[in-house]
C-alpha cells in the first residue's frame, strides 16, 4: 500500500566538464564566503551574516542540475545557492555591505538577497519561510505549463516547521515540480538535529508524503549532482517532488564570529577530512581531467575577480536616505 | 442598476476578473468542489477548470505561501482564508514574506495578490470566528487593507484589488453577506483609497467601517429627528486611507465620532482620531469620541455578543455628548 516510490540509480557517469564546473562553483562559493567573513570581521558588513563554508557541494550539485528557467529559494545561509545559480560577486558584496549597487539596493543584505532575473526567489531570514514560496512557484509552473522546476533549500532545523509539512503535503498531492533539498549540517544554531527531531534519518519524512526521499553524502558534489539530476527530471516529468537530505557540515559557527563552543575540534577536523572541494579537486587532478596549471590559472582569475568585486562594492555609494520610502508599493 | 447581495457581488467580481485575465487563479479550502465555504465560487471549477480553481488542504500558511510564490513567478493569485481569524495560522507568509518581499528585494518584483477572508461579529460565532483584525495589518507596511460595506462597494473594490499589483487583504463582513442593494450593471471598479460619504451632514462626522456603517446610518436617522445633521463616512479602504475626505469633513462639522469593530486598544478607530488631532485640532469644538469593542473576546451567547458590539443608540449618545 504505502510503499515509498524508489529512487533508481539511472544517472550515467557525470561528464568531465560538469565535474570541473562543480569544482569551480564550489571554489567560487568558498572564496566569496572567506572574503565575506574577512570583511565582516573588519566591520565592512553590517548586521549579521551566516556562511556555508564546508557545505558548498550541496549548492553546486543542485544548482548545476537546474536549467536556466528554473527557480530556487534559499535561506539565511544562502550565499552559496545564489552564486551557484549565477549571481555575480560585485552586486552580492555590495548587497552584503548595504550599498545602493547591491542586488536589492541595500535593503536586503545577506539574509534577503535575491535576483529574480536568475530565478533566485530570495534568501530568507525566517527559518522555513522559503518552503511555501518554492511550493507556490512550482504551482505557478504547473498552472502555466512552462516546464520550470523549483529547488527549495532549507536546513535541518527548518524541517521541524509547520511550513515544511504544509508544503510537502500539497506538493505531493498535486505532484508539483519542486525538489526539497535539506542541508543537514547537523545543527540548528547550537543544538544537534537529533535533539530537535524524532527520527535520525530526516529523508524518511518523505514516506509520510508518499514521495521519494534520499539521504545523500552532502560532502560529495558528484553524489548530490546525481541525486538532484534525477529528482529534477522526475519533477519536470510531472511525477512530483522528491526530498533530498544532504548530510553536510559547516566548518564555522552559526553566524560569522560565532565560535560554536559546543562542538569538539575532533568533530570539525573529521568533517574537514571529507572536504568537498579537496575531494573533487584530487579526483580531477588524479584522473588528468584537470591539470595543476589549469587549476592555478582558475584560482588566480577567481582571486582577481573577488578583489575587483570587493573594490566595486567598497567604492559604491550608500543608498540615498530617501530611498527608504521606495519599493514598498508599486 | 440591479439588486444583488453582498456575496453575489463577491462572486460577480471574481468571475469577471477571472474571465478577463487568465493569470487570475484562485484557491482555498472548499473553493473548487464545494463552490466555496460561503458559496461565493459556485461553478468556478467547471467554468475555469481545476488548474485555475483549486481546493487546498486546510493549511493557511501554505494557502498564502502558494500565492507569494505564484505571484513572484507571473500569476495573479486570489487566496481564500475563509475566516479572518485564520490569519493567525498564516501569519509568517503574510507579515514576513508577502508584506515585505517587494521591499526587501529592492523592488525587483510586484506581488499582485488578493487574500480574501470573512471577518466581523454578529453571527454568534464566538471568540475564534468573529474577530475584526484589519487594524493589525494597518501596522504592517506593504499590505493594502480593504473593508467594504455594501454590495456595490464589494464588487468595485474587489475588482480593483485583484487588478492591483500589490498585496491586498480583502475583508468580507459575515453579518453583511445577505444584505442586498443596487449595483451598477456592466463593467465598473472603485479605486482603492477613496472614501465614500454615505450620508451628508453638517454637525458631526461619523466615520464607520463595514457593519458599523449601517449602525451609523441608523444613528444619523435618529439624530436627524433630534435636529442634528450627521455626516457618515465609510473609508472603504484603511490602507490606503483617504485622509483628505475625513479631514475635510471634520473641518466642516467640527466634531468626530469613530466607530469600528476592532477592539478599542490600538484599533483602527485610533488612527482616525490621531488624524483629527494632528490635522484638524484647531477646528474641533469637542474631543473626538471612539466606539469599538471593549478589550474582551466575543462570547458565544447572543446576550454577551450584543452587549459588547457598538449599537446605533450608543453612537447617538456619543454624538449628543459632544454636541450638547
Ligand atoms: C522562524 C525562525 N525561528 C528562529 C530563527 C532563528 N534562527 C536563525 S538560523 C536558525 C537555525 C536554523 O537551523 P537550520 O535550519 O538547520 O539551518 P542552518 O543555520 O544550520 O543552516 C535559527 C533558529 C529564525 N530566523 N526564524
Ligand atoms: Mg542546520
Amino acid at each position: 500500500m504505502n510503499a515509498q516510490p524508489t529512487v533508481q540509480e539511472v544517472t550515467p557517469d557525470i561528464r568531465k566538464d560538469i565535474q570541473i564546473a562543480l569544482l569551480h562553483t564550489m571554489l567560487r562559493v568558498r572564496k566569496f564566503e572567506e572574503k565575506a567573513q574577512e570583511l565582516f570581521l573588519n566591520n565592512k558588513i553590517p548586521g549579521f551574516a551566516h556562511v556555508s563554508i564546508g557545505q558548498e557541494a550541496v549548492a553546486a550539485g543542485v544548482c548545476l542540475s537546474l536549467s536556466e528557467g528554473d527557480y530556487i529559494t534559499s535561506t539565511h545561509r544562502g550565499h552559496g545557492h545564489c552564486i551557484a545559480k549565477g549571481m555575480e560577486f560585485p552586486r552580492m558584496f555590495a548587497e552584503l555591505m548595504g550599498k545602493r549597487t547591491g542586488y536589492c539596493r541595500g535593503k536586503g543584505g545577506s539574509m534577503h538577497v535575491a535576483d529574480f532575473s536568475r530565478g533566485v526567489l530570495g534568501a530568507n531570514g525566517i527559518v522555513g519561510g522559503g518552503i511555501p514560496i518554492a511550493t507556490g512557484a512550482a504551482l505557478s509552473a504547473q498552472i502555466q505549463k512552462n516546464d520550470s522546476v523549483v529547488a527549495c533549500f532549507f536546513g535541518d532545523g527548518a524541517m521541524a516547521q509547520g511550513a515544511f509539512h504544509e508544503s510537502l503535503n500539497v506538493a505531493a498531492l498535486w505532484k508539483l515540480p519542486v525538489i526539497y533539498v535539506c542541508e543537514n549540517n547537523l545543527y540548528g544554531e547550537w543544538t544537534h538535529y537529533t535533539r530537535q527531531h524524532s527520527i535520525p534519518d530526516l529523508s524518511q519524512r518523505a514516506l509520510a508524503y508518499g514521495i521519494p526521499g534520499q539521504r545523500v553524502d552532502g560532502m560529495d558534489a558528484l553524489a548530490i549532482y546525481r541525486a538532484a539530476t534525477q529528482a529534477i527530471a522526475r519533477a519536470r516529468g510531472g511525477e512530483g517532488p522528491t526530498l533530498l537530505e544532504c548530510v553536510t557540515f559547516r566548518y564555522f559557527g552559526h553566524y560569522i564570529g560565532d565560535p560554536h563552543p559546543g562542538r569538539t575540534d575532533h568533530e570539525i577536523e573529521n568533517a574537514k577530512l571529507r572536504d568537498p572541494i579537496d575531494h573533487l579537486r584530487q579526483a580531477l587532478l588524479a584522473s588528468g581531467a584537470l591539470t595543476d596549471r589549469e587549476l592555478a590559472l582558475f584560482e588566480l582569475g577567481l582571486g582577481n575577480e573577488i578583489a575587483d568585486a570587493v573594490a566595486f562594492a567598497e567604492q559604491s555609494d550608500d543608498p540615498e536616505p530617501e530611498s527608504a520610502f521606495e519599493d514598498l508599493f508599486v | 442598476m440591479k439588486r444583488i447581495s453582498y456575496t453575489q457581488a463577491v462572486t460577480e467580481a471574481l468571475q469577471e476578473e477571472m474571465r478577463r485575465d487568465p493569470k487570475v487563479v484562485i484557491w482555498g479550502e472548499d473553493t473548487a468542489g464545494a463552490g466555496g465555504a460561503f458559496h461565493m465560487t459556485p461553478g468556478f471549477a467547471d467554468e475555469f477548470g481545476t488548474n485555475r480553481v483549486r481546493d487546498t488542504p486546510i493549511a493557511e500558511n501554505i494557502i498564502v505561501g502558494l500565492a507569494v510564490g505564484a505571484a513572484m513567478t507571473g500569476l495573479r493569485p486570489i487566496a481564500e482564508l475563509m475566516f479572518a481569524d485564520f490569519f493567525g495560522c498564516a501569519m509568517d507568509q503574510v507579515m514576513n514574506q508577502m508584506a515585505k518581499a517587494r521591499y526587501m528585494f529592492g523592488g525587483q518584483i510586484t506581488l499582485p495578490i488578493t487574500v480574501r477572508a470573512a471577518s466581523g461579529a454578529g453571527t454568534r460565532a464566538a471568540a475564534q470566528h468573529s474577530q475584526s483584525l484589519h487594524s493589525w495589518f494597518m501596522n504592517l507596511p506593504g499590505l493594502k487593507v480593504v473593508v467594504p460595506s455594501t454590495p456595490a462597494d464589494v464588487k468595485g473594490l474587489l475588482k480593483s484589488s485583484i487588478r492591483d499589483n500589490n498585496p491586498v487583504l480583502f475583508f468580507e463582513h459575515k453579518a453583511l453577506f445577505n444584505i442586498k442593494d443596487q449595483v451598477p450593471v456592466g463593467e465598473y471598479s472603485i479605486p482603492l483609497g477613496v472614501a465614500d460619504v454615505k450620508r451628508q451632514g453638517t454637525d458631526v462626522t461619523i466615520v464607520a467601517v463595514q457593519q458599523m456603517v449601517y449602525r451609523a446610518l441608523e444613528a444619523a436617522e435618529i439624530l436627524a429627528e433630534r435636529g442634528i445633521s450627521a455626516e457618515v463616512i465609510d473609508p472603504r479602504t484603511l490602507v490606503p486611507l483617504d485622509r483628505e475626505t475625513i479631514v475635510n469633513s471634520i473641518k466642516k462639522t467640527r466634531r468626530l465620532v469613530v466607530v469600528d469593530e476592532c477592539n478599542l486598544t490600538s484599533g483602527a478607530q485610533n488612527e482616525i482620531i490621531a488624524l483629527a488631532v494632528e490635522r484638524a485640532f484647531d477646528y474641533l469644538d469637542a474631543p473626538p469620541r471612539r466606539l469599538g469593542v471593549p478589550d474582551v473576546p466575543f462570547a458565544q451567547s447572543p446576550v454577551l455578543e450584543d452587549y459588547i458590539l457598538p449599537k446605533s443608540g450608543q453612537i447617538v449618545s456619543a454624538v449628543q455628548e459632544i454636541i450638547r
